[in-house]
């Protein structure tokens, strides 16, 4: 019911290579390529904020899409850090584009975001009146880093990504779900309840994570849910032209690639550039693969997200852009 | 023997050789890292039918082993 019309992305200008990381904590860039994958990440300046962000990568995928801001019906913006709380980030970023006609609405599925802003726009275009929905997930998940955690701080990084949906045949099977016992394996601590009848915690909204269990949930969900996204769009593993997968840690990938006994190759690996950006990494990392020209209308793509939630999702859809 | 099958999942899961696995082997020494032991470790509930908790008390092939003949004794 929804096919994939423009990509975009954007990445903050300063780059932060593992080198310079070890200024910052006790940490090696031969360990971090080892563990992960990742040799830099973009972070933003206080100039360029998660709206910004999302801002460019949205003009660019609206000019890849060849329709005009006008014509955007909805807006959804995955984000686990907006621009603000109050407006949401897709109407900061409404008001940039002059998307007048568009309604706003963030979501927050963590690393799942973008597969899960898929599904909901998938929903939305079968409504008589949505016509074009923009997909964006954008972060600046150094506003939520504990540079002091050396487990952590190494592994995220800053950008956005963006799709343009439009009606038409594309998207052919979608999977979501979520283990909510997992919880507390990924989070930032509760906002905390401190108003006139109430003292809560001071403690900062930074990333904790347990990476074990983490790892553990990834590395059986991705196969799972590519599987069952697949098998709901009625198509086939070994017909799959590429995989675009959450670049979480390149261990995770490799793991679910021998899981599923395909090629490294099918599988569009950027997390060494951009390291773990949440809910924008798929659609950086399928905006990267749709400019590279190695996409053609008419073959076989999965999509595949998990994260904080824990949450899981993925997306099985034939390009037709 | 629980030896056997554990030295069978590590060659199959990180393509060690055969020879270079005994049971005094640490993991450190064979250039398995943490994330390895995630894997290996649900490869050897899989195979044995147990949970492993605590993984990170493992050291050696020889912790391993013992550790899952007391949970299959028990």
């Amino acid at each position: 019911m929804a096919r994939i019309i423009g990509t975009g992305s954007y990445l903050p200008k300063r780059i932060m290579t593992n080198k310079e990381m070890e200024a910052y904590v006790d940490t090696t860039d031969e360990w971090i390529v080892t563990r992960t994958g990742i040799r830099q990440r973009h972070l933003s300046d206080e100039t360029e904020n998660t709206g910004d962000l999302g801002y460019e990568a949205a003009k660019a995928a609206l000019d890849s899409s060849g329709i005009r801001a006008e014509e955007i019906d909805y807006i959804l913006v995955a984000t686990t850090t907006p621009h603000a709380l109050v407006p949401n980030t897709s109407s900061y970023i409404q008001d940039k584009l002059g998307a007048v006609n568009a309604a706003c609405l963030d979501l927050n599925a963590a690393c799942s975001g973008f597969i899960y802003g898929l599904e909901v726009a998938d929903a939305l275009l079968k409504s008589d009146h949505i016509h074009h929905i923009l997909v964006i997930g954008s972060e600046v998940l150094s506003k939520i880093t504990d540079f002091t955690d050396r487990a952590t701080c190494v592994l995220f990084g800053d950008g956005a990504g963006a799709a343009v949906l439009a009606k038409g045949d594309g998207i052919r099977g979608i999977v979501s779900g979520a283990d909510g016992t997992k919880g507390a394996c990924l989070n930032t601590r509760d906002f905390p309840v401190n108003n006139i009848v109430a003292e809560g915690s001071k403690a900062p909204q930074l990333i904790r994570m347990d990476g074990k269990e983490v790892y553990k949930f990834a590395v059986n969900i991705l196969p799972e849910a590519l599987k069952a996204a697949v098998s709901r769009g009625n198509g086939n593993l070994a017909q799959l032209d590429h995989i675009v997968p959450h670049q979480a840690n390149i261990r995770i990938i490799e793991a679910a690639s021998k899981r599923l006994d395909i090629s490294m190759e099918k599988f569009h690996v950027n997390i060494q550039n951009t390291g773990n950006t949440s809910s924008a990494s798929i659609a950086i990392a399928l905006d990267e693969l749709s400019r590279s020209g190695k996409l053609i209308n008419g073959q076989k793509l999965a999509l595949v997200g998990f994260g904080g939630g824990l949450t899981y999702g993925a997306v099985y859809l034939e390009w037709n852009m | 023997m629980i030896f056997e099958k554990v030295k069978a999942v590590l060659v199959e899961e990180l393509t060690l050789g055969e020879d270079e696995i005994t049971m005094e082997s640490n993991f450190e020494e064979l250039g398995i890292d943490s994330l390895d032991l995630v894997e290996l470790v649900m490869k050897l509930e899989e195979e044995f039918d147990i949970t492993i908790e605590e993984s990170e008390e493992l050291k050696t092939i020889k912790d391993v082993v013992e550790y899952i003949s007391s949970a299959k004794e028990a």
